[in-house]
């Protein structure tokens, strides 16, 4: 057994640890204790939900609790996990405490930074363990505000406006989702509780007004076409800790969203706007790569990869079969591991050569052949190589998509195998030429290569693609019985989507 | 524990191998990393043959039949509950034949590679890598499903990606490795997408299941869909022989192999001659029984592309002067022999299926030899340009030997190892496409004037070579592996190929027609005859030829623009027509809608945020307007 308000509570508690100490070297020794602890429990969170499962346990959440908020509103702060949230859980510990090394000479105000990036992750775990809607959409708020500080007052280039659209973006998508939690509030028997939801089912005309809503809403936070603008600006403004977060963890928030609330809660709505959908997520994977073909900057072509690679968890998603789903969910692990790792990469170069533009690095796997490697294994993981993380999640995307049937569906499952190609390109002209190449200058020869920390977040996050990608029944272990009990639910909408237009 | 049961241990060494020495051996014991390496392949190796006896002799079935086995076969990844990959081990006639062809040739290119990479700064790195990629073309080999076959198909790619660019501070071995990559990645697109079509038709991926599902009278019945009137089976046979046509250099995907030559030598020897580039083969004899028996048009595509390949390479072989380039495009030309032999097969003749492999089997040891030796000659003339070199058979006596063993046996001259391989081809095209076959006789004059071309230019003519810190010949490990490939590509012909592999398992007696074999062997002495007095010594008649076929040559030399093509269209139009807008559209279009909104939202606030003046009289004369106009909207509803 296990309680999970541990989960939220040390997050907090390491925030209060960080208000009484003072000065770099204790701050970061105070949140490294944080995100180690939470990276522990995560791990036993992870074996002792198996042991659950072992034992026969069925339920849809376990390890559920429940206390009264606001209870005249049948309001609830409630939380359980499933398959699905343990693996989301697992992945916020590794890429905070990675987010933690990396930014371990954070001298400007080391404080407040750690500060914030810890309620991010506070609002990130609390998320992934809501049960009820409210709570949900409480954790989901606390894990936007401290972004912005974090770009406006660590960030880089034209931080201030891109802090803003990124807030104010991203605040957009979430009164979306309040709109769409009002509409299944009042139409799904006065209710907030995720869990009651089997029970209660909301009119399919109402379900029809409030799904775009919600799915649109958590939608911006995954990076939706045509709402992913805040994700390039954002990224590459962001310090390097923030970029890792907000691409590793924030735009899983939204994913995580789509699938559990919209789509969970209101599967015939799903089912009727399934090609909407797909089309949305098709263009999102093929029109980001090729944009991404085109950045001049590494932060940028991360960014915009983003776009491209979250467009396969909308995909996996729309699909609305079980074999996509845990594809969906097995990306947005993978993605939030490679791409934290790959902003690491890109951060540990920056710091040497104080430049992100392609043109202007050559020789970094000469100069520092440890960064020059992680930087390779980000970019090969990018583009699904077997081995690593990347090539399960999209294998198991696109053979959903493909078995969906629908001429359409395996169009759009056609044009996302042919990202992977465009992926190729993007990746190799990177690293080609910033990683590979002739030593640029004399300077070079002075970098020094990464330190311990810089290789302890790289071997941390490593060790998650590569366990990911070598062992995939690890995670599909857990994640699978998850989505089955989604799946009962979400084919029952197929039917009756079915029966109503007819 | 039985041979078969220690097949597993055949990838697992070298992958051991592979971890061993490029995370520990790296930093603490570089200068053993190539020994032990080696160590690793000559027990793998030796584990290769003695499975193979037991497969082919010991353990031969008592009705003469070789079966599939399926030594291990584990779910890797579950996608549904009868849809998974799995990763196993199978041996069949020609898995086994493979475990025996990828182990020794890589152990003679390990054994080389000790001496010609020695003194090279990243020694143990390079062994590292060759374990790597041995590891994932002995795991594509052994693949008892289409899946796992596609996994260690892209593994290879990658470490053949890490080798092409070894010297990766070098811009053009960058340039190459990225284009090998990219190039075969984009043909792989197109078997995974041929997987998926197979995998949800024959609700399978392992190949028995596969050809069971798909060839059986119920299977036919899933076959039936078309998509532009083609049926969906034979779309999805020629996606995946895309695939296979993309490793394999194919026309047209053909463009990365000559840059891969950028790599070491060894890793030329390896990947470009024996093992990678055979993997569409390969692949398409794996899946041969439902190429054949599900009547699809697909397996003619593999007879036409092989076919051209093997003619168009070697025209450009014959302009050619980069002696590795040389080779690779008659590594081209060889497997578009193989891979006709495949195609001119169907229901009732499936000689091809043994020819091809047979060719596959003699062309491994004769072209890697060739590259080897290549190799000693490039360390002793520091120039891979053939004009540069001149009478070395005076100062490389075993590599001129073992050399010129090379070119008589890829020329087709009796009694070495290409002669029986390359007959068994032209008989097997013979009996069902007879213009294939007369473009194969002409291809094999082709084959027999370059690679004398080659062999003339390098050991003889008269020119004076300056040999620079010229130390001899190269040591025991760079001549070890030529000899003993020198000697099997003189043996390997004798080998009784149709007793152990045929398509149906059944063994059959090889037949031989003295008679037909002379046309074959008289086109490549013709061959050889024009080699001779054009290249043997120096005279102007090379050039006069090529003034005479002015046009043809140029176009030849330049191998028919198709490089010029691909980039035009790469960085033309697919950049310009495509990336470009894309790139534009989002940061004017999309995000311009965002930034106007945000924008109109400014404004409209400004406009009305001198309402908010905080003088009294203004705040009153809006209270009394809006009194106003509240009551005339209640007049008007009531009234």
């Amino acid at each position: 057994m296990m309680n999970l308000n541990i989960l939220v509570a040390i997050p907090i508690l390491t925030a209060f640890g960080l208000i009484a100490v003072k000065g770099l070297s204790r701050t970061r020794i105070v949140a490294f204790t944080g995100a180690c602890i939470q990276l522990i429990l995560s791990v036993f969170l992870f074996f002792a939900y198996q042991a659950e499962q072992h034992k026969g346990n069925t339920d849809q959440y376990v390890f559920t609790q429940q206390y009264d908020w606001f209870p005249t509103l049948g309001i609830h702060y409630q939380v359980g996990v499933d398959g699905i949230s343990v693996a989301m859980i697992l992945l916020t510990a590794f890429v905070v405490l990675a987010g933690v090394l990396v930014s371990w000479k954070q001298e400007k105000w080391s404080k407040e930074f750690f500060l914030l990036l810890t309620l991010l992750s506070a609002g990130a775990y609390g998320y992934f363990i809501a049960t009820d809607l409210f709570t949900l959409f409480f954790f989901l708020e606390v894990a936007v505000i401290p972004k912005f500080l974090l770009i406006g007052i660590w960030g880089s280039g034209k931080k201030e406006y891109a802090a803003m659209k990124l807030a104010l973006m991203l605040m957009g998508g979430s009164a979306l989702v309040f709109v769409g939690l009002i509409g299944t509030y009042f139409w799904g028997g006065y209710s907030f509780d995720m869990q009651a939801a089997d029970t209660i089912q909301m009119p399919v005309d109402k379900q029809m007004i409030f799904f775009p809503f919600l799915f649109a809403g958590f939608g911006i936070f995954t990076a939706m076409f045509p709402f992913h603008t805040w994700v390039p600006d954002g990224h590459s403004s962001a310090p390097t800790a923030a970029s890792m977060f907000l691409a590793g963890i924030s735009m899983k928030l939204g994913g995580y969203g789509c699938l559990r609330a919209a789509v969970f809660l209101m599967p015939e709505a799903a089912h009727a706007y399934q090609g909407a959908i797909i089309t949305v997520a098709a263009i999102a994977i093929i029109y980001g790569a090729f944009a991404t073909l085109m950045q001049t900057d590494l932060k940028y072509i991360n960014a915009y990869s983003s776009v491209s690679h979250c467009g396969f968890v909308l995909l996996g998603i729309g699909m609305l079969n079980e074999t996509a789903i845990n594809g969906a969910v097995l990306q947005m692990v993978s993605h939030g591991l490679m791409t934290a790792l790959f902003f690491a990469a890109i951060g540990m170069v920056y710091e040497r050569t104080h430049t992100r533009m392609v043109k202007d690095i050559s020789g970094m796997l000469k100069a520092t052949p440890f960064i020059g490697t992680v930087f390779i294994l980000a970019g090969l993981c990018s583009l699904g190589l077997p081995g690593m993380s990347g090539f399960v999640a999209e294998m198991t995307v696109f053979m959903g998509g493909w078995q969906a049937g629908d001429a359409l569906y395996q169009f759009a499952t056609i044009l996302a195998c042919a990202s992977i190609v465009v992926t190729a390109v993007y990746i190799l002209r990177a690293a080609g030429k910033t990683m590979m190449g002739p030593i640029l200058h004399s300077e070079y020869s002075l970098f020094k290569d990464a330190g311990w920390n810089e290789r302890g977040a790289a071997f941390l996050l490593l060790a998650g693609i590569f366990i990911m990608g070598l062992a995939p029944f690890v995670l599909t272990n857990i994640i699978y019985p998850g989505t089955a009990d989604m799946m009962q639910r979400i084919t029952e909408g197929s039917i009756s989507t079915f029966e109503l237009l007819k | 524990m039985n041979a078969f049961d220690l097949s597993i241990w055949i990838p697992i060494l070298p992958f051991a191998g592979f971890l061993l020495i490029g995370l520990i051996g790296k930093k603490y014991f570089p200068s053993i990393s190539g020994w032990l390496a080696t160590l690793f392949m000559g027990v793998a190796a030796a584990l290769s043959i003695y499975v193979a006896i037991d497969y082919f002799f010991l353990s031969a079935p008592s009705d003469g039949h070789y079966i599939a086995q399926e030594i291990i076969n584990i779910p890797w990844l579950q996608f549904t509950d009868s849809l998974s990959i799995n990763m196993g081990v199978m041996l069949d006639p020609i898995s086994v034949m493979m475990l025996v062809v990828v182990t020794f040739v890589s152990l003679m290119v390990h054994l080389y590679s000790t001496g010609y990479m020695h003194g090279e700064k990243r020694y143990a790195t390079f062994f590292a890598y060759l374990q790597l990629f041995t590891f994932s073309m002995l795991g594509l080999v052994l693949s008892s499903n289409l899946f796992q076959i596609y996994i260690f198909w892209e593994l290879v790619g990658v470490s053949s990606f890490l080798l092409i660019g070894f010297y990766f501070d070098k811009p053009s071995a960058v340039a190459a490795s990225k284009k090998a990559f990219i190039v075969t990645r984009f043909a792989d697109l197109f078997f995974l997408i041929g997987i998926l079509i197979v995998g949800v038709t024959g609700d399978s991926f392992d190949f028995n299941t596969i050809i069971i599902n798909l060839t059986s009278p119920e299977g036919a019945g899933k076959l039936s869909a078309t998509f532009l009137g083609v049926s969906i089976i034979t779309w999805a046979l020629t996606l995946i022989f895309i695939g296979g046509a993309g490793k394999s250099a194919m026309f047209p995907l053909h463009i990365w192999l000559p840059d891969a030559m950028e790599g070491p030598t060894p890793v030329s020897a390896l990947i470009h001659a024996a093992t990678m580039v055979v993997a569409g083969v390969y692949l398409v004899a794996r899946l041969f029984p439902v190429f054949i028996l599900t009547g699809s048009g697909a397996i003619e595509i593999v007879a036409y592309i092989g076919i051209f390949s093997a003619l168009f390479a070697a025209v450009i072989a014959c302009t050619q002067t980069d002696i590795k380039r040389v080779l690779a495009y008659s590594t081209m030309s060889q497997i578009g022999y193989m891979m006709f032999a495949l195609g001119v097969s169907n229901m009732h003749h499936t000689d091809g299926f043994t020819a091809s492999m047979f060719h596959l089997f003699t062309h491994a040891f004769f072209k890697s030899l060739l590259f080897l030796g290549a190799g000693v000659v490039i360390h002793a003339v520091h120039s891979n340009d053939m004009r540069d070199m001149g009478a070395l058979r005076k100062y490389l006596p075993v590599t001129h030997l073992t050399f010129l063993i090379g070119c008589l046996a890829i020329a087709g001259v009796p009694p070495f190892a290409g002669f029986f391989s390359k007959e068994s081809i032209l008989h097997a095209a013979y009996a069902t496409h007879p213009d294939i076959f007369y473009l194969a006789l002409i291809t094999s004059g082709l084959t027999a004037f370059y690679m004398f071309r080659l062999y003339f230019s390098i050991f003889w003519g008269q020119k004076e070579i300056h040999l620079h810190h010229f130390h001899g010949e190269a040591g025991w490990s760079m001549k070890l592996p030529l000899i003993m490939l020198g000697t099997l590509s003189v043996i390997t012909g004798f080998v009784p190929f149709a007793e152990y592999i045929t398509a149906d398992g059944i063994p059959h007696l090889a037949e031989t027609d003295i008679m037909f074999s002379i046309a074959p062997v008289l086109m490549g002495l013709t061959g050889i005859g024009i080699a001779m007095i054009m290249y043997k010594s120096a005279n102007a008649l090379p050039d006069r030829v090529a003034s005479a076929g002015k046009s043809v040559y140029r176009w030849a030399y330049h191998k028919f623009y198709i490089d010029e093509l691909y980039i035009f269209i790469t960085k033309k139009v697919i950049f310009n027509l495509i990336g470009r807008p894309a790139a534009w559209i989002d940061r004017t279009i999309v995000d311009g809608t965002m930034n106007l909104i945000a924008l109109m939202t400014t404004e409209i606030s400004d406009s009305v945020k001198g309402m908010q003046s905080g003088k009294v009289q203004g705040y009153a004369m809006y209270f009394f307007a809006g009194v106003i106009g509240l009551g005339l909207l209640c007049l008007y509803i009531w009234l």
